[in-house]
């Protein structure tokens, strides 16, 4: 990107049009993830000048020759001492079309738990390949679990072309071998990009070296995803965060309803219904500071007011008449563990599902999952720290939820443990309403 | 682009209301920290726009070193007036004196670090179980790896290698008695964001941040401003200059860039030309390579 294009970035008219991609990276040790982040960070020049004299320091008392990019994303003391990156990072940078966020996982230490984390808000993944070694073991996790977490798209980077001759056989024959097993897993929209995050070739600028590849460059294809179509805009769902009352002579009755809107649209005048009461009634009015809309959509954040005085407190959902959620106490779900104490059948945990919190009991582990293939262990179910599984809750309070591949916000739970308020486990909810 | 589409401000804005508005269910004593610079004041107008047509649910908590900016101060009394917001401050100097802290000496004394004391003291005097901030990811290495809801154990500690994860928008908020929660719901938001932010919603901001004439002595490569109780070197002369502030801070670290900007435009102008991070003007963060990961260990904002 040239200095011209970087002012334009900021010119307020452009800022204030700009879209927001959310994406996450996974690599293996060693894949030179934290160099392409280093890489697009740099390129982009999102790194200022004292944060770029830091690295050449740290750099050179390492004795190293070169920059070594992966030094700027390493935020904790033990994690410069070590060379590791211990936890989820984030970190952001803008082109004139796009803002990005990473959510920047670490390859090894609680990888899954990690990746899954990262995953839950990205629109897409960037999965990392060393074209020397192809697909290996941990490259089938990555994908799975991007699969398991429904992100919109996936990337693949095949990077350290420069370590084969930038020869097109090796990177066909990745993309071939990647595509044969994503077929078995369900994952939507798969690109490929042959790269060398260290020189730079197809990360920002096209390659001189791979004149065979004449698709768009990393950046190119991260400012021009479609991201549109990623919220859920069919399925109205509403769940009721907070109850706006002002002690105030000017707004004496006012009762709003304030949310984030979790799927769909919503209008004033709407035939809705407030679920668990199931009482329906009208939406009369949508307030904002800004004043009041027409028209309020996902992901916005919104107050609702109704014609009828009706009974509601958080955790309740407002949906349309006609388009409601699944309503269950009986659930089932997979789950990604995330804590050193294992999962316990028939021990309460506290679940926590949109604005709603309920008691919950695991009833029945169905199976626990290999991770490098995507099937069924047939060994032990018991359930530990990384472990993908399949479950069967029971709620002490109906729950009104939507398959996780639905929405992926009516979709998800996390599990608390009571004993040590900790959060257990991530689950994404399956299949159709029981 | 589709009909139903946010721009990436308006989305980072949901996104932070939604925040601000879960801090108030899950909480009981929630409390706004509130410094007087960009974004507490961002944070503060989310705030009005989570809760609108009601009042703030939570007063903001101010933590006064002593060694304000004048200009930080008269702000901070016209907002409070103005959204009817409850204010509540924390004395450095009352701590000084009760003994709870002591005072740096030398030339680059700064109360900048005791404010962790007085901080803590009035989360606990007070009995908050939330204190929000205007921290942001992008701010500095450490705070990369912060999280929305960031737990404090009864001392009021940060264990950066032992933090729940966060997955979706689901933000768990359970704790035991005497712990509490920092709360960051501008963790996504860059410096540009906020500049933009501003002038988009058309924020006022405090003086100090346009362009003016003020004295100033030379540290390091760092201007900063004169006032009573700077200590100078030998080698520092006192001189005018033509300045803004980029953050603010206790006036000890917070370093000044000359400027002509008077008007958010031109602000933002500067900011796309700089090629130096907001703290990299900060001397509290020049201490060490980890100084912010050791402050906010502690319990620093």
């Amino acid at each position: 990107m040239n200095p011209q294009d970087h002012n334009e970035t900021f010119s307020s008219r452009a800022y204030l049009d700009m879209e927001l991609l959310r994406f996450t990276t996974a690599g293996s040790v060693d894949d030179g993830k934290s160099t392409l982040i280093g890489r697009l960070l740099y390129d982009s020049k999102s790194i200022f000048e004292d944060q770029l004299e830091a690295v050449v320091k740290a750099s050179k008392r390492k004795g190293e020759d070169r920059i070594n990019l992966a030094l700027l994303t390493d935020g904790l003391r033990a994690e410069r001492e070590q060379g590791i990156t211990i936890d989820v990072a984030y970190r952001y940078f803008a082109t004139p079309k796009r803002k990005f966020i990473i959510a920047d996982t670490p390859g090894h230490i609680q990888y899954t738990r990690n990746m899954v984390t990262g995953a839950s808000t990205a629109n897409a993944a960037l999965i990392l390949i060393d074209a020397r070694h192809g697909v290996i073991e941990q490259t089938h996790r990555h994908a799975f679990i991007a699969s398991l977490l429904q992100i919109p798209h996936i990337i693949v980077c095949i990077n350290k072309m420069d370590l084969v001759d930038y020869r097109e056989s090796v990177f066909l024959s990745i993309r071939d071998h990647f595509s044969r097993f994503a077929g078995k897993i369900n994952l939507r929209d798969i690109r490929f990009i042959p790269i060398c995050a260290l020189h730079g070739d197809n990360v920002v600028d096209p390659s001189a070296n791979m004149d065979w590849y004449k698709e768009g460059t990393l950046m190119h294809l991260l400012e021009n995803l479609p991201v549109e179509n990623d919220q859920n805009l069919t399925d109205g769902r509403f769940p009721v965060q907070y109850i706006i009352r002002p002690e105030k002579d000017s707004f004496h009755d006012f009762r709003g309803y304030a949310g984030r809107i979790a799927g769909g649209v919503f209008h004033p005048g709407d035939q809705v219904v407030v679920l668990p009461s199931g009482i329906s009634t009208k939406i009369r009015q949508i307030e904002t500071f800004d004043g009041p809309l027409q028209e309020a959509f996902a992901p916005m954040s919104v107050i609702l007011t109704l014609e009828d005085d009706i009974d509601i407190s958080r955790g309740a959902m407002i949906v349309p008449v006609n388009n409601k959620p699944c309503i269950a106490q009986e659930i089932r779900m997979m789950i990604c563990w995330m804590n050193e104490r294992p999962l316990q059948l028939d021990k309460k945990y506290t679940l926590l599902h949109t604005t709603l919190e309920t008691k919950c009991m695991i009833r029945e582990v169905r199976f626990v999952v290999n991770v490098n293939s995507g099937m069924p262990r047939e060994e032990s179910s018991d359930v530990k720290t990384n472990d993908i599984a399949s479950i069967i809750i029971k709620t002490a309070r109906p729950v009104f939820f939507d398959p996780y591949s639905k929405n992926r916000i009516t979709g998800s739970v996390i599990l608390i443990d009571d004993a040590t308020n900790e959060t257990v486990a991530a689950g994404m909810i399956n299949g159709n309403c029981p | 682009m589709s009909l139903y589409h946010l721009t990436h401000l308006k989305e980072l804005e949901a996104e932070s209301i939604f925040v601000i508005r879960e801090v108030a269910a899950q909480f009981e004593r929630p409390v706004l920290l509130f410094s007087g610079g960009k974004d507490s004041i961002v944070l503060v107008h989310l705030a009005r726009k989570a809760f609108y047509p009601a009042n703030l649910p939570f007063p903001l908590l101010h933590i006064d070193t002593g060694h304000n900016f004048q200009e930080t101060l008269d702000y901070r009394d016209d907002l409070v007036k103005k959204i009817h917001a409850g204010l509540i401050v924390g004395s450095v100097q009352e701590s000084i004196d009760l003994g709870r802290v002591t005072e740096e000496t030398g030339y680059y004394a700064s109360r900048n670090v005791l404010q962790t004391i007085t901080l803590l003291d009035t989360i606990e005097k007070n009995k908050f179980d939330a204190a929000m901030g205007g921290a942001r990811r992008d701010e500095e290495k450490a705070r990369a790896k912060e999280r929305f809801f960031s737990h404090r154990d009864e001392f009021g500690q940060w264990d950066p290698k032992n933090q729940r994860p966060e997955l979706w928008n689901l933000f768990n908020g359970k704790k035991k008695m005497g712990e509490h929660f920092r709360i960051f719901p501008i963790s996504n938001w860059t410096e540009m964001d906020v500049w933009q932010y501003i002038l988009m919603e058309k924020i006022e901001m405090p003086s100090i941040y346009f362009t003016h004439e003020r004295e100033v002595f030379n540290r390091d490569g760092v201007w900063l401003a004169n006032a009573p109780f700077m200590k100078l070197k030998p080698t520092e002369t006192v001189e005018k200059r033509t300045v803004r502030c980029r953050t603010i801070g206790d006036i000890t670290c917070t370093g000044l860039s000359l400027s002509t900007a008077d008007t958010i435009e031109d602000i933002i102008g500067e900011i796309a030309a700089t090629r130096v991070t907001e703290r990299g003007s900060r001397a509290d963060d020049k201490r060490s390579d980890a100084a912010m990961e050791d402050r906010k260990k502690e319990g620093y904002f």
